[in-house]
C-alpha cells in the first residue's frame, strides 16, 4: 500500500499531468470519475429496473392481455404480447434485485460516495483509488452478469429478491436453472466490489480529514456515508457465504437449506435478512445524510440538533442487527423471541423520529428556498413519515400475521425504498452543478418534480388499501380470486399513475442529457452552501484543491449567523480575520469566490 | 502530513489520522472486519445445522484430531516467525526478514499439504461434500466449506507472502517498508486466529 505522505499531499498528487483519455475517462483511478461512472451505470439500471416494473403493472391492471407493442417477444418470455406466470415470477424478482443492488446502490452509495467523500472532508482522492477503480469495474460485471441472467435458457431467478430455499435451492422448483445461478455469482460479484468500496470509505473519512475536519464537523450526508459504509462491510460478507451456500445446494449436491438431506430452509431467511435489514438502511440512511444537508442549506438555517442527528443514525445502524426476525414473523418462531424482535423493531421509530422531528424543526422559521432540490427533500421527508408509520404497523406480530406477504407490505416498503429515489433527485439537482459543472434547468426540474410526487403517492397510497383488501404481495393474476375483484379498479388506477410517473422521468432525461451538454455554466458554490465541495472549482481538477488543502474552522450548518453580513459561512472560512492568514492560504483556503 | 497542514495544525485543532503510519494498515483492519463476518456466517450456519441435526457424527472419531492438532501447531509457529520477520525488518536487519519470511511462508505449506493428506484420506474413507457413512451428510458439506474456506485463505497468505520474500530477494525491500510487511502480518494473524476456531468448533466440541 502507497505512503500516506504521497497520498495526502504529497507532490505526485497534484502535478497536472496530462493523462489520456482512457486513463481520464474509463480506467480512471480519480474519486470524481468514478463518481461519474457509477451515477451512469445507476441511471442506466433504473431505467431498467423502471421499465421491469411497467410490464408488471400491465399485468397486474389487464391480467394475460397482450402487452401493447410486445408482441414480437419470442417465447417463452411471452406468448404473442402476454406475459406468463414464469416470466411475471422473473419480473418482480429482478425489479427488486436491479433497484436495490445496481439502481440505489451504485447512485447513493457509488456515486455521491465516491464524489462527496474527499471532497467534503477536504481530501484530494479516496484513500486507495486503485481499489476505487477494481470496485467500480467488478460493480460493472456484477451487472452485466445479472443481465446476462435474462439471456439463459429457463429464464430469470424468479424467487423473489429474498431468493427463499428451498423453492431456489432446486431448478425444478421454478424451472430456472441458469437464471438463478447467475443471479448468485453476479450478487458475489457484487459484495467483493461493495468491500472494496467500504474499505475505500471506511479508511478515507478516519484517516484524511482536512486540518480542522473534526468528527463533529462532517457533513451528515459524510455521516451517513461513513455509517452505510460500516453496514455494507458487515452485511454483505454474510449474504456472500449463504449465496455461495445456496449455489453449492442447487449445483454440487449439497444440503444446506434443503430439508430433504437434514438442512434448515430457515437458516436461509435467518441469514439473508441478517444481512437484509441492514442492507434497507445501507440504502435510507444516505438518504438521510442527503435530505439533512438540503434541508439546512436550503431553509438558511443551522440543521436542528447536529449531534442528536449523527447519533440518531448511529442508533438506527445498531438497531439494524437485531431486528432481522420481523421479516420472519410468520416462518415460525418462538413467541418470546418474536416479542424480542417486535420491541427492538418498535425501538427504531424513537431514532427515526428524532430525524424527522429535526428536520421539522430544521424548517421552522427558515427563509425556504423552494429550489428543485429542495422540494424533492421536502417529499423525501413527506413519503418516509408514511413509509415510517405503516412500519410500526408491520412490526407489530398481531398486525403483520395478517398483512404479511400482502401489498400492504409493498406499499410501506416502496414508501420507504422507491421514496428515497425522491432523495437520490434531490442529490442530483443539488451536487449536477459540481459534478459536471454546468446546472440542471431549474423550470424542467420543478416540471419533473409535481407529476413525480403526486403520480408516486397515486401508485402507491391505494396500495395500502389493496393489502389490507387481502391482495396477496406476488400475485400473478388478482382476478383469480372473487374476493380480489371488487379491487380491481384500484389496480388500475395504479397502473395509470405508474405509466404517468414513468412518462414524466422522460423530463429528467431530457433535462441531464441537455444540461451535460449545453446547461448554464455553473459558479464554485450556486447553492451559497457551507460544505467543502463548494469551495473547489466546478467541476474539481485532478487533486481538488490546487497547493494546499484546505482548513476548516467550524461546522458544517453555520447558515444566518447573527451579525455576519451573508446568510453564509463556508467551513473553510476563518472565523477570525487574520490578513496573515488569507495572504498564506490564498484564495482555496481563505475565502469562497462565488 | 504535509507542509501546510504543519502551518495550519498551529491554527485548528486537527484530529490526527488513526493510523498515521500507513492508510494501508487500517484497510488491511477493516477488510478483517469484514471477512470475520463471512467466516461467522458459515460457523454460525454450521452451528444451527449441528444443533438441528439428530444423527451429527462425533467429530474427534471420524477426522484425525492428532494430525490437525499438530496442523495447529504449526500454524502457531509460522504467526511467531511473522512476528520476528516484521522485527526484522523493523531493525533493517533484511536477512532476518528474509528467513523468517521463508519460514513463515514454509508453515503455510505444510500447513496445506497436510490439509490436502487429510482431505485426500477423509475422501477416501467416503467423506464425501453430499453424504458421508457415519450420518448426516452436512458433516461432510460444513467440512469441507469451511476448511476449504480458511484453506483458500492461507493459499492466499502464502501467495502474498512469497510475494514480498521475492521483492526482498530482487533488493526492492526496505526498512521503511516495514509498515507493509506489519500489514501483511495482520493478515496472516487472523487466518491463524479463525483456525483456532475452526479447529475447536468443526474438530473438538
Amino acid at each position: 500500500m502507497a505512503d500516506p505522505a504521497v497520498m495526502t499531499a504529497g507532490p505526485a498528487v497534484h502535478v497536472h499531468h496530462e493523462l489520456g483519455f482512457w486513463r481520464t475517462y474509463i480506467f480512471s483511478t480519480d474519486h470524481k470519475m468514478i463518481g461519474r461512472q457509477f451515477l451512469f451505470l445507476g441511471l442506466f439500471m433504473l431505467i431498467v429496473g423502471g421499465a421491469l416494473a411497467m410490464l408488471m403493472r400491465w399485468q397486474l391492471a389487464w391480467p394475460e392481455t397482450a402487452v401493447p407493442g410486445f408482441g414480437w417477444v419470442p417465447e417463452p418470455y411471452m406468448v404473442e404480447g402476454i406475459i406468463p406466470p414464469n416470466t411475471y415470477n422473473s419480473l418482480f424478482t429482478m425489479h427488486a434485485t436491479i433497484m436495490i443492488f445496481f439502481a440505489v446502490m451504485p447512485i447513493m452509495i457509488g456515486c455521491f460516495g465516491n464524489f462527496l467523500i474527499p471532497l467534503m472532508i477536504g481530501a484530494r482522492d479516496m484513500a486507495f483509488p486503485v481499489l476505487n477503480m477494481v470496485s467500480f469495474w467488478s460493480g460493472l460485471l456484477g451487472g452485466l452478469v445479472m443481465l446476462a441472467g435474462f439471456f439463459v435458457p429457463g429464464g430469470h431467478a424468479a424467487g423473489g429478491w429474498t431468493a427463499y430455499a428451498p423453492l431456489t435451492a432446486k431448478a425444478i422448483y421454478t424451472g430456472v436453472d441458469w437464471g438463478q445461478n447467475l443471479w448468485n455469482i453476479s450478487l458475489i460479484i457484487l459484495g467483493v466490489s461493495s468491500m472494496m468500496g467500504s474499505i475505500n470509505y471506511i479508511t478515507t473519512v478516519v484517516n484524511m480529514r482536512a486540518p480542522g475536519m473534526t468528527w463533529f464537523r462532517l457533513p451528515l450526508v459524510i455521516w451517513s456515508l461513513f455509517i452505510t459504509a460500516i453496514l455494507l462491510l458487515l452485511a454483505l460478507p454474510v449474504l456472500t457465504s449463504a449465496l455461495a451456500m445456496l449455489l453449492f445446494d442447487r449445483n454440487l449436491g449439497t444440503h444446506f437449506f434443503l430439508p430433504e438431506g437434514g438442512g434448515e430452509p430457515l437458516l436461509w431467511q435467518h441469514l439473508f435478512w441478517f444481512f437484509g435489514h441492514p442492507e434497507v438502511y445501507v440504502l435510507v440512511l444516505p438518504a438521510m445524510g442527503v435530505t439533512s444537508d438540503v434541508l439546512s442549506t436550503f431553509s438558511r438555517k443551522p440543521i436542528f440538533g447536529y449531534r442528536a442527528m449523527a447519533f440518531s443514525m448511529i442508533a438506527i445502524a445498531f438497531l439494524s442487527w437485531i431486528v432481522w426476525g420481523h421479516h420472519m414473523f410468520i416462518s415460525g418462531m418462538n413467541p418470546l423471541l418474536g416479542t424480542a424482535f417486535m420491541l427492538s423493531t418498535m425501538v427504531i421509530a424513537v431514532p427515526s423520529a428524532i430525524k424527522t422531528f429535526n428536520w421539522l424543526g430544521t424548517l421552522w422559521g427558515g427563509s425556504i428556498r423552494f429550489a428543485t432540490p429542495m422540494l424533492f427533500a421536502l417529499a423525501f421527508v413527506s413519503n418516509f413519515v408514511i413509509g415510517g408509520l405503516s412500519g410500526i404497523f408491520m412490526a407489530s406480530t398481531p398486525v403483520d400475521i395478517f398483512i404479511h406477504d400482502t401489498y400492504y407490505i409493498v406499499a410501506h416498503f416502496h414508501y420507504v425504498v422507491a421514496g428515497i429515489i425522491f432523495a437520490m433527485f434531490a442529490a442530483i439537482y443539488y451536487w449536477f452543478p459540481k459534478i459536471f459543472g454546468r446546472k440542471l434547468n431549474e423550470t424542467l426540474g420543478k416540471l419533473h418534480f409535481w407529476p413525480t410526487f403526486i403520480f408516486f403517492n397515486g401508485v402507491f397510497f391505494p396500495m395500502h388499501i389493496l393489502g389490507v383488501g387481502g391482495m396477496m404481495r406476488r400475485i400473478y393474476n388478482p382476478l383469480q380470486y372473487e374476493f380480489l375483484q371488487p379491487l380491481q379498479p384500484i389496480n388500475v388506477f395504479i397502473t395509470a399513475n405508474a405509466f404517468l410517473l414513468g412518462l414524466v422521468q422522460i423530463l429528467f432525461v431530457v433535462n441531464f442529457v441537455w444540461s451535460l451538454i449545453a446547461g448554464k455554466p455553473s459558479e464554485r458554490n450556486p447553492w451559497q452552501a457551507n460544505t467543502l465541495e463548494w469551495a473547489a472549482p466546478s467541476p474539481p481538477p485532478h487533486g481538488n484543491w490546487g497547493e494546499a488543502l484546505p482548513v476548516v474552522h467550524g461546522g458544517p450548518y453555520e447558515y444566518s449567523v447573527p451579525g455576519m453580513a451573508e446568510d453564509y459561512l463556508p467551513q473553510n472560512q476563518s472565523r477570525r480575520p487574520s490578513p496573515t492568514l488569507a495572504k498564506r492560504h490564498g484564495p482555496s483556503g481563505g475565502q469562497v469566490t462565488a | 502530513m504535509n507542509q501546510s497542514a504543519v502551518v495550519q495544525a498551529e491554527i485548528e485543532p486537527a484530529e490526527s489520522p488513526l493510523t498515521p503510519e500507513s492508510w494501508g494498515k487500517l484497510g488491511m483492519w477493516v477488510f478483517l472486519a469484514g471477512d470475520a463476518m463471512s467466516f461467522g456466517a458459515l460457523l454460525a450456519g454450521y452451528g444451527a445445522l449441528r444443533y438441528g441435526s439428530a444423527d451429527w457424527p462425533h467429530p474427534s472419531s471420524v477426522l484425525g484430531v492428532g494430525l490437525t492438532a499438530f496442523m495447529t501447531f504449526l500454524l502457531i509457529c509460522s504467526s511467531v516467525t511473522m512476528v520476528l520477520a516484521l522485527d526484522g525488518i523493523q531493525r533493517g536487519d533484511m536477512a532476518a526478514l528474509r528467513k523468517f519470511l521463508a519460514l513463515t511462508i514454509l508453515g503455510g505449506v505444510s500447513f496445506l499439504a497436510m490439509q490436502a493428506y487429510e482431505w485426500t484420506h477423509l475422501i477416501h474413507d467416503g467423506l464425501g461434500l453430499s453424504g458421508n457413512p457415519w450420518g448426516a451428510s452436512l458433516f461432510g458439506t460444513t467440512f469441507f466449506i469451511i476448511t476449504g474456506f480458511h484453506g483458500a485463505h492461507v493459499t492466499g497468505g502464502v501467495v502474498y507472502l512469497s510475494c514480498y520474500l521475492t521483492r526482498s530477494l530482487l533488493g526492492g525491500l526496505k526498512q521503511g517498508h516495514a509498515s507493509e510487511i506489519e500489514i501483511a502480518a495482520l493478515y496472516w494473524h487472523f487466518v491463524d486466529l479463525v483456525w483456532i476456531l475452526v479447529f475447536t468448533f468443526v474438530y473438538l466440541l
